[in-house]
């Protein structure tokens, strides 16, 4: 009697099921009814606003759902998006942003000036300290005329408009924390924690050239890298943004690609500058001569990354220094001549803290444990769960040193640089330097192009002179796509533009 | 008589197992292998030979020795776990199963509450709290298997305090401890050293458990699970790397096993 009624039941289920099932299959034309299980390393877990979104990993997740007045495109450039044009003031005061008619949030509201306004004055309150986009404490006022949005400077800024990508987010939500709500070619759709992130595709999206091709995206946390292969393999996950070269390896290329590019990331050990022996810039250069970042490429990633010496990546060519990578060339002797100069002659021991689901970041901290041994420095690795990790070392600061790669939030060098100045709300490893403060000023005070390169070029070298960390590497990326999908594009920036992508013929 | 001779052979594989082990692991500490940590890319993945008998990992550390070495650490981190366990267990069963009466009610349900989740789950929680690292973990399973050894404990104190050889002592005036370590004690030894050898298996599993999730020994020290969960990547294109941490947690587990089998009844 029991089991009938269940049949009845499971029978009844599977009807609408199965009508949507085929729906599926009728109209795969323009992808319609298609879906993507995309692998992400972690969970969403700072939160969902635009705004306040600290982790990487959820910022690449959130660039599918929100655009700013312009955004980035793949090549580093900026296209118009909320705003249909923009205008400089030739004294680098006063941008103004004409908005683009018929632009719908999500929730099908249109998109207003108001909108606009309060999104840019949103991230520009300094009233709880520092304004939420740092740079925005150089804007003076914002204002609205007719169609146009004007930003007006304090002082003049020609990289201002890389800020201007801050999401467009309507002024009615009341809970961005979770109800995240934009303009961008993909909508949110729900979020189960510690498993998946699911969004569709937005159809009002206002430039049908740019829309998105795939109807469903599912972000799906993946908890074990190393067995990621397995899974893709068996059609669990289609793409797989950093796959571990061993991984990689052993997918079968009829059904996978694999591409290859750099992460855009700093990978570094970051000391804590703050505590002892970390405060002593003697046994911060002692560690950075005790390394060699091409050995640690070689058990890393088969030889493959690039060498950086300062925080910035090759990615950006214009301010990217080569030379930086010789300050310290490996040698151990100098090492503990300055240890014992620092009064270490025996050597310490510290803790690396390391989030446990990035292999390549563990085994960094592996080789390097290595290699501090050469000159009497124990390092001992702590492995942490990713979210201790967001709140103990980066949020409060509770640590020796980790190995994490950090990325640049938008197209400027300053993306990189503003984060070590000392007020910074973001300076985790608590730099404090006065000539660094000073360059930094004079870097974004500039208005000549030339000049403005070389204060940030000035900075780099300090970073690098003053052993602020000890830079590793700009990890390579491996990208695993099935061979049903294409289009996917490499950005200089942290993202993963899911609208790019699209059915295979 | 066919069961005993069965039990006998149990002992006799049981031990030599255990042997074999215990050579093993003491080999590692005598023998002038090579540092269980030294990296070399040159030996990256090096295939087994004669001079790396079990091959090299991902970082050209030598398995052999990376075996030797997370046996002991297993090994070590059993053994504290179920001393951890056995000590309070016997405290607590002890008391509780002697005295009965209210202490025993209140111990027995704040143990059934601890029982209630699995011994996995309660250390991972330790964990959170005690952060990772090698002697969390022992301390962490250690409290994890306390209340099995004190349900144990308690239910052969239980079962020996109403016995003429307890009353006999009772009356001629020997102290509550003086019964408990003295009279009743060494007549649970039996039912406790069976349980003492299921519990090590136990804890050598808990341990590997641990360290596959990243949280027992820290890397680069080698545990046996720390190993294993390191090999997991390389799976098809090492084998080796997993097969020979995986075998020596067999053979571990195995040899107490076994042993425990001739210990029953």
């Amino acid at each position: 009697m029991k089991k009938t009624t269940l049949r009845v039941l499971l029978f009844m289920l599977m009807i609408p099921v199965l009508a949507v099932a085929l729906c599926g299959c009728s109209g795969d034309k323009k992808g319609k009814g298609s879906s993507i299980v995309v692998g992400i390393p972690q969970d969403l877990e700072d939160s969902l606003d635009p705004h306040k979104v600290e982790a990487a990993g959820t910022k690449e997740v959130l660039f599918n759902i929100f655009e700013g007045l312009i955004k980035p495109d793949s090549n580093g450039d900026f296209i118009p998006a909320v705003a249909q044009s923009y205008e400089v003031s030739d004294d680098a005061l006063t941008y103004t942003f004409t908005l683009r008619d018929g632009v719908k949030f999500h929730d099908g509201s249109t998109v207003t000036a108001e909108d606009v306004k309060y999104s840019i004055d949103r991230c520009a309150d300094a009233s709880g300290g520092s304004p939420l986009v740092a740079a925005y404490s150089n804007i003076k006022d914002t204002q609205i005329d007719g169609n146009n949005f004007i930003v007006h400077l304090n002082d003049p800024d020609t990289e201002f408009l890389a800020y201007m990508t801050t999401a467009i987010i309507p002024q009615n939500n009341k809970n961005p924390d979770t109800n995240p709500i934009g303009t961008g070619p993909y909508m949110f759709v729900s979020r189960s924690p510690q498993e998946n992130f699911i969004v569709k595709k937005f159809d009002d999206y206002y430039d049908k050239e740019r829309a998105a091709h795939i109807e469903n995206v599912t972000f799906k946390v993946i908890g074990n890298m190393d067995t990621v292969a397995m899974e893709l393999q068996s059609g669990a996950i289609d793409l797989l943004p950093r796959i571990p070269i061993a991984q990689a390896d052993l997918l079968d290329t009829k059904d996978f690609t694999i591409l290859e590019e750099t992460m855009n990331l700093v990978q570094a050990l970051y000391l804590n500058n703050a505590e002892a022996p970390f405060d002593n810039v003697k046994v911060r250069q002692a560690l950075c001569y005790a390394i060699d970042p091409q050995e640690i490429m070689l058990f890393v990633s088969d030889g493959k990354g690039t060498e950086i010496g300062s925080s910035m990546f090759p990615a950006f060519s214009k301010y990217f220094m080569e030379e930086l990578n010789h300050t310290y060339d490996q040698d151990i002797e100098k090492a503990k001549q300055l240890l014992s100069e620092a009064g270490y002659p025996d050597g310490f021991s510290f803790d690396i803290t390391v989030a446990s689901n990035y292999t390549q970041h563990v085994d960094t901290a592996q080789v390097l444990a290595d290699e501090f041994d050469k000159i009497g420095v124990t390092a001992n690795i702590k492995l942490v769960e990713w979210d201790s990790w967001l709140s103990d070392v980066y949020n409060n600061r509770q640590f020796q040193s980790t190995v994490v790669g950090v990325d640049a939030s938008s197209l400027t060098a300053s993306a990189l640089l503003q984060r070590f100045t000392s007020d910074s709300s973001k300076n985790f490893i608590n730099y404090s330097n006065a000539a660094y403060d000073e360059a930094f000023k004079k870097a974004l005070a500039a208005t000549d192009d030339g000049e403005k390169t070389k204060y940030y070029k000035e900075c780099e070298r300090i970073l690098s002179e003053d052993a602020a960390n000890v830079y590793i590497q700009d990890l390579p990326e491996f990208v695993a796509i099935s061979n049903k999908f294409t289009g996917y594009e490499f950005y200089p920036l942290y993202v993963q533009d899911m609208a790019k992508v699209r059915l295979a013929e | 008589m066919k069961t005993s001779k069965k039990k006998n052979i149990n002992f006799i594989l049981g031990i030599s197992v255990i042997s074999v082990m215990a050579l093993f692991i003491l080999c590692g500490k005598i023998l002038p292998l090579r540092d269980p940590n030294a990296i070399d890319a040159s030996l990256k993945f090096a295939s087994p030979s004669l001079k790396h008998p079990f091959g090299c990992d991902n970082f050209g550390r030598e398995i052999l020795s990376r075996v030797m070495e997370g046996s002991f650490s297993t090994f070590l981190i059993a053994l504290g776990t179920v001393f951890i366990g056995t000590f309070f267990g016997i405290i607590i069963g002890a008391l509780t199963g002697y005295f009965g009466g209210v202490v025993d009610e209140v111990l027995m349900r704040i143990n059934d509450a601890i029982f209630a989740f699995p011994s996995i789950l309660l250390a991972l929680l330790f964990i959170s709290l005690l952060g990772p690292g090698t002697y969390q973990v022992v301390i962490a399973l250690g409290i994890a298997f306390i209340p099995s050894f004190a349900r144990i404990v308690r239910g052969e104190f239980l079962k020996n305090r109403n016995m003429d050889y307890v009353k006999c002592a009772k009356l001629l005036g020997a102290s509550d401890l003086r019964i408990m370590v003295i009279h009743i004690l060494p007549n649970t030894l039996k039912v406790l050293l069976n349980s003492v050898l299921i519990g090590f298996n136990n804890a050598v599993l808990a341990e590997a458990s641990m360290s596959f999730l990243g949280i027992g020994v820290q890397p680069p020290d080698p545990s046996l699970g720390r190993m294993l969960s390191e090999a997991q990547a390389y799976l098809f294109k090492a084998p080796n790397y997993a097969l020979f941490p995986g075998l020596a947690i067999i053979l571990m587990v195995l040899g107490f096993g076994l042993l425990s089998d001739s210990f029953e009844k």
